[in-house]
C-alpha cells in the first residue's frame, strides 16, 4: 500500500489545524488590506488639505495668475504694508505670505518675491509657486523673442520613438516595464513562497526530531516517503493559505473601497497633479490617450498568459521541490531551530541575488547577458527566467534554447540535490545532541 | 522454520568506524530474545536494519524464511529508545495514522484500538493530546502503538524506562501475553534483572561483534564454576576448616561461635557435589548447601572483563 497520500494528509492537517498558522491566514489580508486603506486614507486625507496663501503683490506682473484649485486658494492684499500683511496672515492663521515687490522687470521682481510661513512650507505648496514663477518667466522670455504663447504650444512637442522588432512585432514603450513587472510578480512570488514554506518544512521536520517520533515513523515508512510528503501536505497548506489570502484580501479591499468610497486613482494620481491655470502646453506628465491605452490593454491581452502560466508552474514546481528538500535537509541537521542560521544563509542568498539582479538588471534588459546567465544558473533561474519570460518565447522573447537548457538544468539539479538531501536527511534524523560542522553533512553523504 | 529471524555476518560501517561487525544472531520463533551489551556496542544499529531504517554493508537478513523486504515491515512492531509521538495531535487520530502507516485499514486500526485502550484503561484519552499526557500516559499510548497490528516480530528498546514500577509491571504482563500468544520478542536492554525474568535467549554484543549468544540457562550452566555455598553447626569449626583447606578450595568462611554456625563458600573441582555433602554431614548438621548460579549480570560483566583483557 501506498503511505505518501497517508504522510501527505497528516502533514496538511497538521499545518492547516496550527492554531498560529489559522490566525496567520485569516489575519494577514485583514492587516495588509488595513494597511492599504489607511495609506489611501492618508494620502486622501493629505489632498484635502487646504492651502490658503495671501499674497500681497506689488508689482505689475502677477496678475490673474495665482489661482484658487482644489487644495491651494489665495488671498490678495492691496494697499497694505508687508509688516502689516505678515501680522494678519498670521492673526488669521493663513499658511502663507507671498510676498511680491515692485519693480522695474519680471527677473528683479521674481528674484525679491519672499514666501513667507509659519513653519518650512510643504515642498508641494512650493512647487506649486513656484512653477507659477517659471511659467510667467517663460513667457515673457517669448514676448520677448517675439513668439506668442499660442505659437510656442504649437511648436511644443513630446516625442516617444516607435519601436519594433525585426520581426515586425510592434512595441509601445512602458510595455516592456509592465511585462517586467509581471514576471517580476511572479518571481517574487516563487520567492515568498519558498521561504515562508520552505521555513514550515524544516520547522515540522525539527520537531519530529525534538519529540523523538522520527524513528518511530521511519521504522514504519522510508524517509524519501516522509520528506516527500512532508514537502507536498506543507506546500499543499500553503497553497491553501495563500488562495485564501488572494480571494480574501480582494473581497475585503472592494468592500474597503466601497465603503470608505476611496478612488483607487488617487493612490497612483496624486503626485503627478497638474498645475492648473498654466499654459496649455503644461501638458499632464503621462499622456495617457484614449487610443494608447487601447494599445495597453492590447499588449496586455497579448501577453501569453497560457504560457507564462505554465512556464511559471513548471519553474514553481521544480524551484519549490529544490529548495525545500534543502530546508528538509536543514531541519534533519540539527537539533532545534537556533542552530539552523548558518545553514539558512546560504539558501537566501541565491534567492535574494536572483530577486535584486532581477529588479536591476532584466527590467531594463531582459536579454542581456547577465539576464541569461542568471535565467541559466538552476538555483536562481525560477526567478529570473520567470521575469524574462513574459516578453514572449523565440524571435524577441526568450530564445527556445535557453528556455529547454534552463529547465534542463533545473530538472537535473532538482534530482541532484533532493538525492542529496535525501541522504543528509536519512542520517541527519538519527542524529541527536551536536551541531554538526558543513564537513560532517558531507561525510553523512558517503553513510 | 523455527527462526523468526536470522543474521549472517552482518556487517555495517559508519565512515571509519565499524558499527557491527559480521554479527550472526539465530532469533527462535515464540521465545524473548535478550539483546544485551553495553552503550555504543551497537545493538541500536542492529535493530536499525531489523527495522530497514538503515542497511548492511555486507550480510543477510532472514526474515521468516525470506530474505528481509520493505513488506516485511507490517510484521515488525518497533519500540525505539528515543521515541516520541507527535505532541499536538489527538491520541486516536495518532494511533490510527501510525497504525495505517503500519498498513492496516482505518477500521481495523480503530477496532484493535478500541479493545487495547480498554485493556489498558485509557479509553476517555481518544481526544486529548498527547501534551495534555503524562510520560507515563504517553508510554503506554506508545506501546499500543508499537503491538497494534500484531507482528510477528517484536522489538523492544529499554521498553520500562519511563514507567512507574506499576505500569512496568502491567507492560511485562503484556509482552509475556504476546509471547504466550505467539509473538517473537527481542528486547534490548541494561536492566538485567528484567532480562533474568523475561529472556530464554540471550545475544551479548561488544565493541561491534556478538561475543556471546545462546539460551540463558545453558550459558549459566556454562558459567557456574562449581562454587557452594554451605551453612553448618558445628563446634569445633578450627579442625573442620583445616581439614577441608587441605581437600578443598575455600573461598571465604566465617564462624560464629555463640550460634557454633559455620558459614563457607567453597569452590569444588567438579560439580560432583555428592562426597563433600556427605563428608560434611558426618560434622554437624547442614542447614544451607547451594550451588550458586552466575547471575546475568555477572555473566555480562565477566565476559565484558574477560573480552578486554584478553586484548
Amino acid at each position: 500500500m501506498n503511505k505518501l497520500p497517508l504522510i501527505i494528509k497528516r502533514e496538511y492537517l497538521a499545518k492547516v489545524r496550527n492554531k498560529s498558522f489559522v490566525i496567520m491566514t485569516f489575519l494577514s489580508p485583514i492587516l495588509m488590506v488595513g494597511m492599504i486603506v489607511l495609506i489611501a486614507y492618508l494620502t486622501k486625507i493629505n489632498d484635502n488639505e487646504k492651502h490658503v496663501i495671501c499674497i500681497l503683490n506689488e508689482s505689475d506682473y502677477f496678475s490673474n495668475v495665482f489661482l484658487n484649485t482644489g487644495s491651494t486658494s489665495y488671498v490678495d492684499f492691496k494697499n497694505i504694508s508687508l509688516r502689516q500683511a505678515k501680522d494678519s496672515t498670521a492673526s488669521m492663521g493663513y499658511y502663507g505670505l507671498l510676498y511680491i515687490p515692485s519693480g522695474t522687470n519680471l527677473e528683479m521682481v521674481s528674484a525679491n518675491s519672499y514666501l513667507f510661513t509659519k513653519e518650512v512650507p510643504s515642498t508641494l505648496v512650493l512647487e506649486k509657486l513656484e512653477a507659477i514663477f517659471e511659467e510667467r518667466l517663460r513667457q515673457e522670455r517669448l514676448s520677448e523673442m517675439g513668439v506668442s504663447a499660442a505659437e510656442f504650444a504649437s511648436i511644443d512637442e513630446s516625442f516617444d520613438i516607435n519601436t519594433a522588432t525585426f520581426a515586425g512585432q510592434q512595441n509601445i514603450k512602458g510595455i516592456n516595464e509592465i511585462k517586467a513587472v509581471i514576471g517580476g510578480g511572479f518571481g517574487y512570488l516563487i520567492m515568498m513562497f519558498i521561504i515562508i514554506y520552505g521555513g514550515f518544512v524544516m520547522r515540522s521536520v525539527i520537531e519530529e526530531k525534538t519529540s523523538r517520533i522520527i524513528e518511530v515513523i521511519i521504522s514504519s515508512v522510508k524517509p524519501f516517503q516522509l520528506m516527500l510528503g512532508k514537502i507536498i501536505g506543507t506546500s499543499l497548506a500553503g497553497i491553501t493559505q495563500f488562495a485564501i489570502w488572494i480571494v480574501s484580501a480582494g473581497v475585503l479591499l472592494l468592500i474597503a473601497f466601497s465603503i470608505l468610497n476611496i478612488d483607487l486613482d488617487a493612490l497612483n494620481g496624486s503626485g503627478t497633479a497638474s498645475v492648473p491655470g498654466v499654459g496649455s502646453h503644461m501638458a499632464p506628465p503621462v499622456p495617457m490617450g484614449d487610443q494608447t491605452l487601447q494599445i495597453y490593454a492590447q499588449e496586455l491581452f497579448q501577453i501569453p498568459w497560457l504560457m507564462l502560466i505554465s512556464f511559471f508552474l513548471v519553474y514553481f514546481l521544480l524551484g519549490y521541490l529544490i529548495y525545500s528538500s534543502i530546508y528538509a535537509a536543514i531541519g534533519a541537521a540539527v537539533d532545534n531551530e537556533t542552530d539552523t542560521q548558518q545553514f539558512i544563509f546560504p539558501i537566501i542568498l541565491p534567492l535574494m541575488l536572483a530577486i535584486y539582479v532581477g529588479f536591476f538588471s532584466v527590467f531594463s534588459n531582459p536579454h542581456g547577458p547577465i539576464a541569461v546567465g542568471f535565467s541559466l544558473f538552476p538555483l536562481t533561474s525560477p526567478i529570473v527566467m520567470l521575469m524574462r519570460l513574459p516578453s514572449g518565447i523565440g524571435t524577441g522573447g526568450v530564445p527556445i534554447w535557453e528556455l529547454v537548457t534552463s529547465i534542463l538544468l533545473l530538472i537535473i539539479t532538482f534530482i541532484g540535490i533532493v538525492w542529496l538531501a535525501a541522504k543528509i536527511y536519512r542520517v541527519g534524523i538519527l542524529m541527536y545532541g551536536k551541531r554538526p560542522t558543513y564537513r560532517e553533512l558531507f561525510k553523512w553523504l558517503k553513510y | 522454520m523455527n527462526h523468526i529471524l536470522v543474521t549472517k555476518e552482518v556487517t555495517k560501517h559508519y565512515g571509519k568506524h565499524t558499527a557491527l561487525n559480521k554479527v550472526s544472531l539465530e532469533i527462535p520463533k515464540n521465545s524473548i530474545y535478550g539483546l544485551l551489551g553495553p552503550n555504543g556496542a551497537g545493538k541500536t544499529t542492529l535493530i536499525r536494519i531489523i527495522n530497514q531504517i538503515t542497511f548492511p554493508d555486507d550480510g543477510e537478513v532472514i526474515f521468516d524464511g525470506e530474505s528481509l523486504k520493505q513488506k516485511h515491515i507490517a510484521h515488525i512492531g518497533y519500540l525505539p529508545e528515543e521515541r516520541g509521538l507527535y505532541k499536538s495531535m489527538k491520541v486516536g487520530e495518532q494511533a490510527l495514522y501510525l497504525a495505517q502507516l503500519k498498513g492496516m485499514t482505518k477500521a481495523e486500526a480503530k477496532k484493535r484500538l478500541k479493545f487495547w485502550f480498554e485493556r489498558l484503561e485509557i479509553g476517555d484519552w481518544w481526544n486529548k493530546k498527547i501534551q495534555e499526557l503524562s510520560k507515563g500516559m504517553a508510554q503506554k499510548i506508545q506501546f499500543i502503538v508499537t503491538v497494534l497490528h500484531r507482528p510477528k516480530l517484536l522489538i523492544f528498546d529499554e521498553p520500562f524506562s519511563g514507567f512507574d514500577p506499576i505500569n512496568a509491571n502491567i507492560i511485562k504482563d503484556e509482552i509475556l501475553q504476546l509471547k504466550e500468544q505467539g509473538t517473537s520478542i527481542i528486547f534490548s536492554t541494561h536492566r538485567m534483572e528484567s532480562v533474568e525474568e523475561l529472556c530464554e535467549y540471550i545475544a551479548l554484543i561488544h565493541q561491534s561483534e556478538k561475543i556471546l549468544d545462546g539460551r540463558l540457562s545453558d550459558i549459566k550452566k556454562a558459567y557456574k564454576n562449581n562454587v557452594f555455598k554451605i551453612g553448618l553447626e558445628t563446634r569445633n569449626a578450627d579442625i573442620l576448616l583445616k581439614e577441608l583447606a587441605d581437600k578443598f578450595e575455600i573461598a571465604s568462611s566465617t564462624y560464629d561461635g555463640g550460634e557454633g554456625q559455620l558459614d563457607l563458600t567453597i569452590k569444588l573441582p567438579s560439580s560432583d557435589s555428592k562426597n563433600i555433602l556427605s563428608y560434611l554431614s558426618t560434622k554437624g548438621n547442614i542447614n544451607n548447601f547451594v550451588e550458586t548460579i552466575p547471575s546475568a549480570n555477572d555473566i555480562f560483566i565477566k565476559t565484558i572483563q574477560n573480552k578486554g583483557s584478553r586484548e
